[in-house]
């Protein structure tokens, strides 16, 4: 026993770590598609957060297709993409913010810190492009200064921001902010909330009764529910979209963070698991870094192509 | 979602009853299992990898304990693996079987002239701004130190007031915000207020980054040039999933980390990053947040994110306790008057004493992943602790005599044995009765092996007691 093997671990790592962060590198040039190359493929997959259970479908997929043919690694890293094209591209939906309501009530929940707050900034920002009038409830009335951010996002693109006090009821807020959208007579209202890890129940059950407060008001209400998810979140994904998805009835997703190194693949494995639409994605801080989710891409820099 | 890791591995393991030494065949097997469960975790893939290697290399050949199975010991090797790796101090040279211990937490570095400056950076959104009012409010409170906390974002809407407000509800002073004034210039006038107002530690929060941003990178390593901070805290998420050792590796290129804090502790992510960050940097992960409020903060145990990353409940402590208390020449004397249906008295309070050091059936079950429907009847049968007192208690007031021969007790001594002990005659009786059941259910397991003991444990409980299956002796499973 003792820290041998432990220290030769820490000298494999350094080259590890340089591998990964140059990218993956040349796997395979022109060769046979054998188990190695396919072993090599998996790896590829699991790096990009596909997690390994999907990570093993698809390269067994592939396997069946070209298994004992020469390929070369472009060739399969295109092949790849386009299969996973295939599955995300049945969710990728942007969001419209239209419906017969009025106003059209979008919802905006997630874990702590995934950019809940800047993405509805950025909507605002898009929203008033497309000439919608947009009006912002800051309806996180728990973290230091929330309030503020939104208001300063809200400043940023000429949108009005419904706001209490920190410590105020959130779904008295999100009930006064639809009767003031009402009267003032906004196209659309992008509600805030506050963070929250779905494994809380009481603080899901807060987000419930938000729900069922913007019901009583307009049964329609929320029009979307969108989830923000953070892209460089790895396999604890497939919780939070399983867990607020059945609490408070997410319609879409909006992934942030696109702009780092962090590839989101688990994206992946949520459209296979719950088909729920992506509607955007976010690319960094500023007000015009939201774009609509386009699966080509996405899959493409899965695979490391561009 | 997935079966515990023990689990798994106990169904890999079932084939390979206790022949001794591990063989290179059954750890391949195991080691694929051990692979899933890392990744699903989300440890990086090059960290699995050169884990697996190592693990490998130092479980095949290893003897099983006696009192475990295969797949218990396995998956005991990968823990102490992880322990180490996560920072526990190794077992020592030679000790043979001495275990990765617990580490306590590493404490948060406040050396050099006064004050001190500790330097927090991270992702965007990763928990830089709460966990510094955390830290703070922990030295300030805890530490009796005198702490200054200031807000080098200039980027994000409203981030200065952020910190300014967790600053009013912990107590501690912030740097008062110059309107336009860039992070360096901030960095120095916090430190020249901390000289001058007599501060033991300044805290500079900074903006999130991403570990790419040329820019932004280089604006961090100037503010460390001139802050010279005695820790540079890398703030990281739970839930981090592959990317975690490129950002872990770059921050620490770039600005040189001396330690970590994992943040959302308190959701359910598995945390695989925490071993990525650990591995790829060798910093030391000092701090947990568990919490969004300021007194949510831990120290860390290498220990329990280990155990937290395998998901399996805790076999570990298990294989350790069992080791420790049992006897393997009992267990092999035991084993053989099993065998012959011998099974006295004596030998039911030695298994009552050993349950007792394993915190009683019910605490011997919750470590065992898979037996959630017994623990039920256990709690049912109320098994606790003062009961296989009791009981021991009434063995202990028979003679010898009476416990190799339990067929000689009647009426009379059955009163001077429940006298002896402080008990009730129905307490005794109902203390025989069990032992009856038990030597019969050790007659069948003598017999016809270990299968139906799990089986017949349920059956037993409903008076109490019974043999632990991880108690089960090896010549008993055949
Ligand atoms: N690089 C990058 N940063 C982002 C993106 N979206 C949000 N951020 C940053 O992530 C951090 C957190 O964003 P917020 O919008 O405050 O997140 P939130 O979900 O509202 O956080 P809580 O309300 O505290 O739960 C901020 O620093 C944002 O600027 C993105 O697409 N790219
Ligand atoms: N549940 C939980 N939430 C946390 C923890 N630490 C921080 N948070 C929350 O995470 C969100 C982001 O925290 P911040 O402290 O603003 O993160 P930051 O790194 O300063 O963000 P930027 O400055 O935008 O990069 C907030 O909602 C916090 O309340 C934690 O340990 N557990
Ligand atoms: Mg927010
Ligand atoms: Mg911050």
């Amino acid at each position: 026993m003792g820290g041998s093997w432990f220290q030769r671990l820490k000298d494999g790592l350094r080259k590890t770590s340089s591998r990964l962060a140059t990218g993956i590198g040349d796997i395979f040039t022109k060769r046979k598609l054998d188990a190695e190359a396919i072993e090599e493929l998996e790896d590829l997959l699991v790096m990009a957060d596909l997690g390994p259970a999907t990570a093993a479908k698809l390269s067994a997929a592939i396997a069946e297709e070209r298994f004992d043919k020469e390929v070369d690694e472009a060739e399969v890293r295109t092949a790849l993409a386009d299969e996973i094209t295939t599955l995300l591209e049945p969710v990728a939906k942007p969001l419209t913010a239209e419906s017969d309501a009025n106003p059209h009530v979008v919802l905006v929940v997630g874990v702590n810190g995934s950019g809940k707050t800047t993405t509805i900034g950025k909507l605002a920002h898009a929203l008033k492009s497309d000439g919608k009038s947009v009006m912002l409830a800051a309806g996180d009335t728990f973290r230091a200064a929330a309030i503020e951010q939104l208001k300063v996002w809200g400043g940023r693109a000429g949108a009005p921001v419904v706001a209490k006090e920190q410590g105020a009821d959130s779904a008295s807020l999100a009930y006064d902010a639809i009767e003031q959208a009402r009267a003032q007579g906004s196209d659309v209202l992008l509600i805030d909330t506050a963070g929250r890890l779905h494994n809380k129940a009481d603080l899901m059950d807060e987000l419930r009764k938000v729900l069922r407060v913007i019901r009583k008001l307009d049964e329609t209400a929320p029009h979307d529910v969108l989830l923000v998810l953070d892209a460089t979140t790895g396999q604890n994904a497939l919780n939070q979209v399983e867990v607020f998805g059945s609490m408070v009835d997410v319609t879409g997703l909006v992934v942030t963070k696109l702009d780092g190194t962090a590839k989101g693949g688990v994206l992946v494995a949520l459209a296979e698991r719950f088909g729920l639409p992506v509607h955007a994605v976010g690319v960094g801080e500023q007000a015009d870094d939201l774009r609509p989710f386009a699966a080509r891409d996405f899959a493409r820099g899965l695979m490391g192509l561009d | 979602m997935f079966d515990s890791l023990s689990d798994r591995l106990g169904s890999v393991l079932t084939g390979l009853k206790r022949r001794g030494a591990l063989k290179e065949s059954d750890v391949d097997q195991a080691m694929r299992d051990v692979r899933l469960a890392l990744l699903e975790a989300d440890v990086a893939l090059p960290v699995v990898k050169d884990f697996i290697a190592g693990v490998k290399a130092e479980a095949v050949g290893q003897k099983v304990l006696k009192s475990v199975t295969p797949g218990q010991m396995v998956v005991k090797i990968v823990h102490d693996g992880l322990v180490e790796m996560l920072g526990g101090k190794p077992a020592a040279e030679g000790d043979e079987g001495a275990e990765a211990a617990d580490t306590g937490p590493e404490g948060i570095n406040l050396s050099g002239e006064p004050p001190s400056v500790i330097l927090m950076v991270g992702l965007q959104g990763s928990g830089k701004t709460t966990s510094t009012g955390k830290i703070a409010k922990r030295l300030a409170e805890r530490d009796r130190k005198k702490v200054l906390m200031a807000s080098l974002d200039v980027y994000r809407p409203a981030a200065q007031e952020q910190l300014r407000v967790l600053g009013e509800q912990a107590g501690i002073p912030t740097l008062p915000v110059v309107e336009g004034q860039q992070p360096v210039d901030i960095a120095k006038r916090a430190l020249q207020a901390g000289k001058f107002g007599g501060y033991d530690v300044v805290m500079l929060d900074t903006a999130g980054r991403l570990h790419v941003d040329e820019g932004l990178m280089q604006e961090v390593a100037a503010v460390k040039a001139h802050a010279n901070p005695s820790e540079v805290m890398l703030v990281a998420d739970a839930m981090t999933g592959q990317d975690a050792v490129a950002v872990a590796d770059s921050f620490n290129q770039r600005v040189g980390l001396t330690g970590i804090m994992l943040t959302r502790v308190d959701g359910d992510a598995r945390g695989g990053a925490a071993l990525s960050m650990r591995a790829v940097t060798q910093c030391p992960i000092k701090l947990l947040g568990v919490g969004e409020k300021l007194d949510e903060l831990e120290d860390f145990h290498a220990d329990r994110i280990a155990g937290r990353i395998l998901g399996m409940g805790d076999v570990v402590s298990l294989v350790e306790r069992a080791r420790d208390t049992i006897e393997a020449e009992d267990a092999e004397k035991l084993a053989k008057k099993i065998q012959k249906g011998q099974f006295d008295l004596e030998d039911m309070a030695s298994q009552l004493a050993q349950m007792r050091k394993m915190g009683g059936l019910e605490g011997l079950l919750g470590m065992m992943p898979g037996v959630g429907k017994m623990k039920e009847q256990v709690k049912a049968a109320n098994v606790n602790e003062g009961l296989l007192k009791r009981q021991e208690a009434i063995i202990s007031s028979m003679t010898p005599h009476e416990r190799r021969n339990p067929k000689v007790i009647h009426a009379s001594r059955k009163q001077r044995i429940a006298k002896g002990a402080g008990a009730s005659i129905q307490e005794v009786n109902k203390l025989l009765k069990q032992y009856q059941t038990m030597a019969k259910m050790m007659k069948k397991v003598g017999k016809s092996g270990g299968k139906n003991l799990m089986r017949g444990l349920g059956g037993m409980l409903g008076g109490g007691g019974g043999l632990p299956p991880g108690m089960m002796p090896p010549g008993g499973v055949r």
